[in-house]
């Protein structure tokens, strides 16, 4: 990749967006993952200027409304079925490692 | 080494309801068929035999008293490891859900128990369905049964091999971008992607919500139609379903058999075709538009000039789609867990233990996917990523609405090539990314569209497809020109293109 192309993604950027997405990445995967990106990002980024400012964007491929459901009791998941795949659980809770930071 | 059963899902259907077999016997044969062949072709993450064997008891139970639950009532399936179902392992192919059993089923496969049908396992795929050849899974990849050294497809080419190397009559698969219609295309077997909201995809562990579907996996075209009736209609746990009939998909099947498309106008994309698809499926896909003229169709080029963009525009939504329901893996709930090592002056918080998690439990493809997407996403980069591609989507749709004007359906060869070798892809993201080229417009517009097989290639004497397309909700439509073209195309051939698949000898080779 030309270092001059603006759609390059350099390898401090893909630690940021590996912070952000919550994945330890190794340093050979940020050294892999920064040119890979970089090129399919060159490719992509080719329909940058294809639509003009008057063509709405489609989020969905269905026009779609919000759905209501009457707000009744219905069987759900047995407290014992939603735990059925926790990593640990304890007084029938999900148990978590702390959330708070050590000086918290 | 036994006889696979090679009838159709329709054929084992009209025999079980003449009292001539049992549906215990049909998925015994396909669990020993499981048995023989299953160590080289690798379809399948977890067969369950004994549920199989149960659920088929039961199905016999029903159809000596007189009851069956529904037309396939008693004929075995099997599905992809993306849909959930109660007691059995779901692990989208990956490692951060090894060992995950979900305790409720998605609506489809709820549909299919309800229905009688026995459920053999779950299929391979790549992980979290992302990718065109089964490589990405975690646990190794799936083998064409054409030819052992080449990819399945993907990302359903766990269901596409079981189904073409007869394990199993049907499959359920999902599509995202092609991976039902991909797969299907180089096993030389049916599969059917149909409009965005007419399958349920609740309990559909979601890769890219606003083009995930799921849909049938098959040898016929009838056989598709039977299954799409049976999963198809709305369900309210799924508020993108849509709250309409599925149509009379069975019927156009039937229709379509006889061959005949007098008054049918098939639009031939101009710019699915040409540069980059390989010479033989060219051939194989001209000789199909060829027959279906002669048999009273009327065939027009229809221009779509924005499906060059497809491609781009779909690898920025779905990264996007998928960087943001795969957060849902924290590590918390269900799944893996992995705590880093031990620092006496540091405990692991919630957030170390989910980024160590996500490290271990994610693949090389979903990482990228991740990461691409969430700077799809990020601030400063929105407008001119994401919001972008969502805008050339209209053009897409805009396209595909134009060009409905002037045609019944548009037809293209389904994937640019025939099945390639392992490995050779793996590691070029791009030259992977190609394989969908014209499965993706589709996805990106909600259209439904089914891939046929349409011959050998005359280069390596591998499978191709023809896609069909039709507008949303016009599912009918594929089912009638696909079981009408797969006539002609029978008629010609004196029999199905499976028949001339090699025979597979077995674990052993």
């Amino acid at each position: 990749m030309p270092e001059s192309s603006e759609h390059t993604i350099t390898r401090e950027q893909v630690a940021h967006l590996a912070d952000l997405s919550r994945i330890d990445l190794s340093d050979a995967e940020l050294d892999d993952l920064a040119p890979q990106l970089s090129v399919i990002l060159e490719s992509i980024a080719s329909i940058q200027g294809v639509a003009g400012d008057d063509v709405p964007p489609t989020s969905h491929a269905m026009p779609l409304t919000n759905v209501y459901r009457d707000d009744v009791v219905r069987p759900g998941l047995t407290a014992e079925e939603a735990l059925s795949g926790a990593p640990e659980v304890e007084q029938q809770r999900f148990k978590v490692p702390r959330i708070l930071g050590d000086e918290q | 080494m036994n006889t696979p059963d090679r009838r159709t899902a329709s054929a084992i259907a009209e025999a079980l309801a003449a009292g001539e077999t049992t549906s215990v016997a049909v998925t015994q044969a396909h669990l020993d068929r499981i048995a023989e062949v299953d160590g080289a072709v690798r379809a399948f993450l977890h067969v369950d035999a004994e549920g199989a064997l149960r659920d088929a008891t039961a199905s016999d139970e029903r159809r000596a008293a007189g009851h069956p639950w529904s037309p396939l009532d008693g004929v075995p399936i099997a599905i992809k490891d993306v849909l959930a179902t109660r007691g059995l392992p779901t692990t989208c192919g990956s490692r951060i859900l090894e060992g995950w059993v979900p305790p409720y089923d998605a609506t489809v496969v709820a549909r299919l128990r309800g229905a009688g049908l026995p459920i053999l396992g779950k299929t391979n795929m790549d992980e979290f369905a992302m990718g065109s050849s089964t490589e990405h899974s975690a646990y190794g990849p799936t083998h064409n049964p054409w030819d052992l050294d080449r990819i399945p497809g993907g990302s359903g080419g766990g269901s596409a091999a079981a189904v073409s190397a007869y394990e199993a009559p049907l499959a359920l698969g999902t599509d995202t971008g092609g991976s039902i219609r991909q797969p299907g295309a180089v096993t030389g077997t049916v599969g059917v992607k149909p409009t965005y909201g007419g399958v349920s995809r609740y309990g559909l562990v979601s890769l890219a919500n606003s083009l995930d579907q799921a849909g049938p996996v098959t040898r016929t075209v009838l056989d598709a139609a039977l299954l799409h009736e049976l999963i198809g209609g709305h369900d309210p746990l799924d508020s993108t379903s849509i709250d309409a009939p599925v149509g009379d998909l069975v019927a156009a099947a039937r229709r379509g058999a006889d061959g005949d498309l007098r008054g049918v106008r098939i639009g031939v994309v101009r710019e699915l075709g040409g540069e980059g698809y390989q010479a033989g499926v060219l051939a194989r896909f001209e000789e199909s538009v060829e027959l279906m003229t002669k048999a009273g169709a009327e065939a027009v080029e229809v221009s779509c000039p924005h499906f060059v963009h497809a491609l781009a525009t779909y690898y920025l939504i779905l990264p996007a789609e998928a960087s943001s329901n795969l957060a849902r893996f924290d590590a918390m709930r269900y799944g893996l867990r992995v705590t880093p090592d031990d620092d006496p002056d540091h405990r692991p918080s919630a957030e170390d233990v989910m980024r160590a998690t996500r490290e271990a439990g994610f693949g090389d493809e979903v990482k990228r996917r991740i990461i691409l997407g969430t700077y799809a996403l990020s601030s400063g980069y929105y407008d001119a990523y994401y919001g972008t591609a969502q805008k050339v989507r209209t053009l897409v749709t805009r396209d595909f609405e134009a060009a409905f004007e002037h045609a019944d359906v548009l037809v293209s060869p389904t994937a640019p090539t025939t099945a390639f070798r392992l490995g050779e892809k793996v590691d070029d993201p791009l030259a992977m990314y190609l394989n969908d080229l014209a499965t993706i417009p589709a996805n990106l517009s909600g259209v439904p569209g089914i891939s046929v097989p349409s011959g050998l290639a005359d280069e390596d004497g591998l499978p191709a497809g023809v896609q069909i397309l039709a507008p949303a909700m016009a599912d009918d439509r594929v089912y009638r020109v696909g079981a009408a073209l797969e006539s002609l195309l029978a008629r010609g051939w004196g029999g199905a293109l499976l028949d001339r698949a090699p025979e597979l000898t077995g674990a052993s080779s």
